[in-house]
């Protein structure tokens, strides 16, 4: 069995703040980490290999820094990484990475199961990894909490609006994940040295058995067309509760005034 | 030629009463669709189009009131046969096929489990653009492409966004438009189509679905969001956030910390991991506001925050900032809104 998971480093944004002023992020320093809910699917893979024997394979598309992730996803278990990265792929929308990386799970695999996080915490899309499941002619299943093997088959609970969906669906698959599912371990030491060492093998457009008309910018059918700021602060209007109750008055009287109540 | 149309794919969920498809529940849809509507008729005027919303394999009682709130055509794709609903992939196939079939330009639907799901599934088999999550969207009136507007980067980047394919697909972020008026006196049509067993066999399969008690209002749909973070000192302190709530008719929202603390489940997540809202208010309560919280709320029309640090960073975000010590001013306030309310029947 061969399980390939599909990790995207984004961003840190944990210590990241707002500028008062003009209301936009002040990122500090330039950290940046393995995408959360991946951490969620690789720590699910390897929880499957731990149970099956299973190979897990983790591929990533992205700059040559995104070794990185890749080295932190080995550390918590997995055999072999990936990485797609070239000119070729820069400026690529949603369903060109999907091409890309659908080819290179079709490459490295075939895979049994595919994983991914739900969505990447920079983009928020939440499309690449049903995207993939697409282009590969898989059954998706997205916002997975609950994920229980059984022979040749998954049993998954996924999030809904307002409860859970119990779905069966067999292998070959792809499975999306959110963060309820695990709680990603810390990576023992000595695979943390090991992965440091580790040669990861960089595959370019090349490497991948379609037309670089189909990859990057030049392959997206979506583009940017204009970018700007929204202003996130607002006028506050302040209350200092110190036993006089204005501040409740006010959200009270509001909450009348908008027929909320 | 005949007219361009704008597809609009209807929200089969009404998240309160459980599943319309269940044989027992209600059969209709739920607001955020009106909202696609409201959408859908503004593009299709922009466009001199007509304007079809789709329902992938369930069937409704009554489809007065969509033709009411502004579709010229009403299109019920049938489901299959008696299973629990159909799954993302089977809606899948079913658009796919109508999308061969009439040409859209232009497909909308909601940004929600179902459409997220469905949406890339459809546009990767088609080979079109697809934009998540829109909060606005418009025809640009020189090439009369759509422009599809959508936060990135949690929120501190907006970035309007074309596409060169056809249709042009998006999902939109619920509440953030309002639902389409009802007119009484619109016309429209009514067209049921049977597609082969065939078209929806697929090897996953929905064996039930699970209400969630804790999420008795749900938190993407709800007028109100009282959220709650680490201020508020331990669960018992969460609770008061869950009865606030209560009095309200609020679904309960929580920070990340709240969630790793265990005061309430990771549905309840609201941010960059979790969920993102845009309520009529949102009341954060001890929530210091990081950047991974903000991203999932700060596109909420009115925004209260009650914390006792001034410099809380939620305040930056907050029309209306109640600086105290929330443990006291929860039940304070509940007593008030439980007064307004018997006072007012």
């Amino acid at each position: 069995m061969r399980i390939i998971v599909l990790v995207k480093q984004v961003p840190a944004t944990d210590n990241v703040k707002m500028d008062e002023k003009t209301g936009t992020m002040i990122r500090a320093g330039g950290d940046n980490v393995v995408n959360p809910t991946d951490e969620n699917a690789v720590t699910e893979a390897v929880r499957l290999k731990k149970e099956t024997g299973a190979e897990v394979v983790a591929v990533s598309m992205g700059p040559e820094a995104a070794q990185q992730a890749l080295r932190e996803a080995y550390a918590m278990g997995v055999d072999r990484c990936l990485l797609l990265s070239g000119r070729a792929f820069a400026g690529s929308d949603t369903i060109a990475t999907a091409r890309a990386l659908a080819a290179a799970v079709q490459k490295a695999g075939p895979a049994d199961l595919v994983l991914a996080g739900e969505r990447a915490t920079d983009g928020e899309t939440g499309q690449t990894g049903p995207m993939v499941g697409a282009l590969l002619g898989l059954p998706v299943v997205t916002y997975v909490q609950k994920l229980v093997l059984t022979g040749d088959s998954l049993e998954l609970e996924r999030i809904v609006e307002g409860g859970f969906e119990r779905v069966v669906c067999p292998l070959p698959a792809l499975v999306t994940v959110v963060k309820g599912i695990n709680q990603p371990p810390i990576p023992p030491l000595h695979l943390k040295l090991r992965a440091k060492k580790l040669t990861i093998p960089v595959w370019g457009a090349d490497d991948l058995d379609l037309p670089a008309a189909e990859l990057g910018l030049g392959g997206s059918p979506t583009r940017v067309a204009r970018i700007f700021s929204p202003k996130l602060s607002r006028a506050t209007v302040w209350y200092r509760e110190n036993g006089g109750r204005e501040g409740l008055s006010a959200l009270a009287d509001w909450l009348t005034g908008e027929g909320l109540l | 030629m005949s007219q361009a149309r704008v597809l609009v794919v209807a929200e089969d969920r009404v998240s309160t009463r459980g599943r319309v498809y269940t044989t027992e529940g209600v059969r209709r849809v739920n607001r955020v669709t009106y909202e696609l509507l409201n959408r859908g008729r503004d593009l299709a005027g922009k466009l001199g189009a007509g304007v079809d919303v789709v329902l992938l394999g369930v069937a409704l009682d009554d489809y007065t009131e969509l033709i009411q709130r502004g579709a010229d055509r009403v299109l019920v794709l049938s489901g299959p046969a008696g299973a629990v609903g159909p799954t993302p992939g089977q809606r899948a196939r079913l658009l796919e096929q109508l999308i061969r079939e009439e040409e859209p330009v232009v497909v909308i639907a909601a940004a929600t489990t179902t459409g997220r799901t469905v949406m890339p599934l459809v546009a990767a088999r088609l080979k079109t653009g697809l934009t998540a999550d829109c909060t606005s969207l418009d025809i640009d009136p020189g090439d009369q492409a759509l422009l599809q507007t959508r936060p990135a980067i949690g929120g501190n980047i907006m970035a309007t966004i074309k596409t060169r394919t056809r249709p042009q697909m998006a999902t939109v972020r619920p509440r953030s438009a309002p639902p389409a008026e009802r007119d009484p006196a619109r016309q429209g049509q009514v067209v049921e189509r049977q597609y082969g067993e065939d078209l929806l066999v697929t090897p996953e399969r929905l064996v039930e679905f699970i209400r969630d008690v804790t999420q008795e209002v749900d938190l993407e749909e709800a007028d109100i969001v009282v959220a709650g973070g680490k201020g508020l000192g331990d669960r018992s302190g969460f609770v008061l956030v869950e009865k606030l709530a209560g009095v309200l008719g609020a679904a309960v929202g929580a920070s990340r910390d709240a969630v790793e603390l265990g005061w309430a489940g990771y549905p309840h997540q609201v941010g960059l991991s979790g969920k993102t809202v845009a309520p009529r208010l949102y009341l954060a309560v001890g929530i210091s506001g990081k950047i991974q919280h903000l991203a999932g709320m700060q596109t909420a029309r009115t925004i209260v925050a009650i914390n006792n640090d001034p410099g809380a960073q939620i305040f930056q975000v907050a029309d209306m900032g109640i600086v105290g010590d929330a443990l006291e001013l929860v039940p304070a306030l509940i007593e008030k809104i439980a007064a307004l309310k018997a006072a007012k029947g």
